[in-house]
């Protein structure tokens, strides 16, 4: 059984005033346990209103979100407690920061779960480090940090509820490259470690394409496809088509392809493509 | 959600009334308001009432939202209406009830306040309905503008004004965006007792104050950075330009006016 999973879920906005419109229209998802899912599309294609239904923020116009096989609006269902096994870090997270410490502000998730003292401080502990925070910035404030030390303290906020599903928003949105980086490898090991259910929003293929096992195209609050990276980057003119940049690499092999160089698989990591072409020149199997 | 709350309630239309001048609009409705609390007879009330319903017949605006700006004062009305009811003595006895006394005096004057209170909102409304934020404005600043010599900030003032109404907004959204966030993070917003509540507005109100002071300092740069230096030889993109239709429409505010107090003085 899929541990999230969306039927006909449909959501309009400002319905009835001349400004309605669709942001999610219809759409049917199934999210595996364990998964690293990628959500890609345009700004407007309605990524953000989809991950906001999805851990019961905002209410379908139409269709189900189910948890667990549970629908999260039935009557009596606990919404608090979807929020807690759902966790979003929503886009630029760092302007949701209010506690004196950094310390108190990753703990501000759990202590609303209601857990003891030393559950906290171990959740705290284990998520700043995970996220790369060093001890000693538990005590600083969070406003003396940088913009990417801070981006990492609010997504240890969430991380700190330990959601089984992890739904992230952007997260690299207004970062250096090094800092891009360093917060999706970190969230990957995040996933190797713990195991549990990651979808990661984002606009740029590049960020995504090394990540995920499976990937979700949206564009005009509709899916346009939800496969595996190499499936989607298959069908990669029509991506191109609308507006979505392939990653450079699978461009690279794309070009080489017209030109009679051909691979039997979609390339869309720079390990993979650099082991093909070496094999090539070597005259021998690829190895990986 | 907040963002429904509409603040401003500008009604674009293409009507007379939007395009008069805002100056005069606004000088009409203070002599509007002056002719409504003048007037200690019936006629004042029924020069009100022809003065909204001849400009929300000539603004275009559906009667029903002049009607529906009634309703945030609907308490006011009734508590209004029932203190001038039960609290004027005067005239006959028209129903006694232990303490509780009606008289002839306070039916009349209840009556008359409410009439009173629902077209001093009516003809208020009209103006916001009509004019837009921005431009009501200008156009105190405008009004206000004789005050500079008494070195009076008039066009700061004005500023202000104008970046607290283009800002209001941008922080409801924001607002939205801090409440969904720190509701994902588990924050409890709709229940417990009043301290609880007020305690669980903590997280929401620091970012947002943060970000409202981050937003200040910005907009403080950008402003500079474009070489705003105060109200001094500032032009302006909407320059408000009166004409014949507003000079009509004052005239016959101040004959109404004149009328009312001629009135009054004759018969009382």
């Amino acid at each position: 059984m899929p541990i999230l999973e969306a039927k006909d879920l449909t959501y309009t906005y400002s319905i009835g005033s001349p400004f309605e419109k669709t942001a999610v229209d219809h759409i049917n998802l199934q999210i595996g346990q364990g998964e690293f899912v990628g959500i890609i599309g345009h700004t407007g294609s309605g990524k953000s209103t989809l991950m906001q239904m999805m851990n019961g923020l905002l209410k379908p116009t139409a269709g189900t979100v189910l948890l667990d096989g549970k629908d999260i609006w039935e009557k009596g269902a606990d919404r608090r407690s979807v929020r807690f096994q759902v966790g979003l870090v929503f886009q630029y997270p760092e302007y949701q920061l209010f506690e004196e410490t950094v310390y108190k502000d990753i703990a501000f998730g759990p202590k609303n779960m209601g857990l003891d003292e030393k559950e906290i401080d171990r959740r705290v502990r284990e998520t700043a480090e995970a996220v790369g925070l060093k001890e000693e910035l538990l005590e600083k404030a969070p406003y003396a940090l940088s913009g990417g030390q801070k981006r990492r303290v609010a997504i240890a906020g969430v991380m700190a509820m330990e959601p089984r599903v992890l739904i992230l928003d952007e997260p690299t949105a207004g970062l250096d490259p090094k800092g891009r980086t360093k917060i999706l490898s970190q969230l990957r090991q995040y996933h190797k470690r713990t195991g549990c259910t990651v979808m990661l929003v984002s606009h740029s293929m590049e960020d995504v394409a090394k990540y995920v096992s499976k990937l979700l195209v949206l564009s005009h609050a509709k899916v346009v496809c939800y496969d595996t990276p190499a499936n989607v980057f298959a069908r990669g003119d029509e991506l191109e088509k609308m507006g979505l940049a392939l990653p450079q690499i699978t461009r690279v092999f794309r070009l080489l392809r017209d030109r009679g160089i051909t691979f039997p698989d979609e390339v869309y990591t720079v390990n993979y493509g650099a082991e093909l072409l070496r094999a090539r020149l070597e005259g021998r199997e690829p190895q990986c | 959600m907040l963002k429904d709350i509409t603040l401003g309630q500008y009604f674009p239309m293409d009507s007379v009334v939007h395009k008069m001048d805002a100056r005069y609009k606004i000088i009409i409705t203070m002599l509007f308001l002056v002719m409504l609390f003048w007037g200690q007879h019936l006629t004042a009330l029924i020069a009100g009432l022809f003065f909204v319903i001849v400009a929300t017949a000539l603004s275009w605006i559906p009667p029903k939202m002049v009607i529906r700006s009634l309703k945030p004062i609907i308490s006011i009305l009734v508590i209004t209406g029932l203190l001038n009811l039960f609290m004027l003595d005067g005239g006959a006895t028209l129903f006694q009830w232990k303490f509780l006394k009606i008289t002839e005096q306070g039916v009349q004057t209840s009556v008359f306040m409410l009439v009173r209170i629902c077209l001093l909102i009516a003809g208020t409304s009209l103006l916001t309905y009509t004019t837009s934020p921005i431009v009501l404005t200008d156009a105190i600043e405008s009004l206000l503008s004789p005050l500079k010599k008494l070195n009076m900030p008039v066009h700061e003032l004005a500023m202000m004004m104008t970046i607290a109404l283009r800002f209001i907004p941008t922080l409801i959204e924001e607002t939205d965006k801090i409440m969904s966030a720190q509701k994902a993070r588990g924050a409890d917003l709709e229940s417990g007792n009043i301290i609880q509540r007020a305690h669980a507005l903590v997280p929401i109100l620091i970012p947002l104050f943060v970000s409202a002071f981050r937003r200040a300092e910005e907009l403080a740069l950008a402003m500079e950075c474009r070489c705003y230096h105060g109200g001094e030889g500032r032009t302006r993109l909407r320059v408000l330009k009166s004409g014949m239709r507003d000079y009509i429409a004052l005239g016959l505010m101040i004959l109404m006016l004149a009328a009312v107090i001629v009135l009054n003085a004759v018969l009382y």
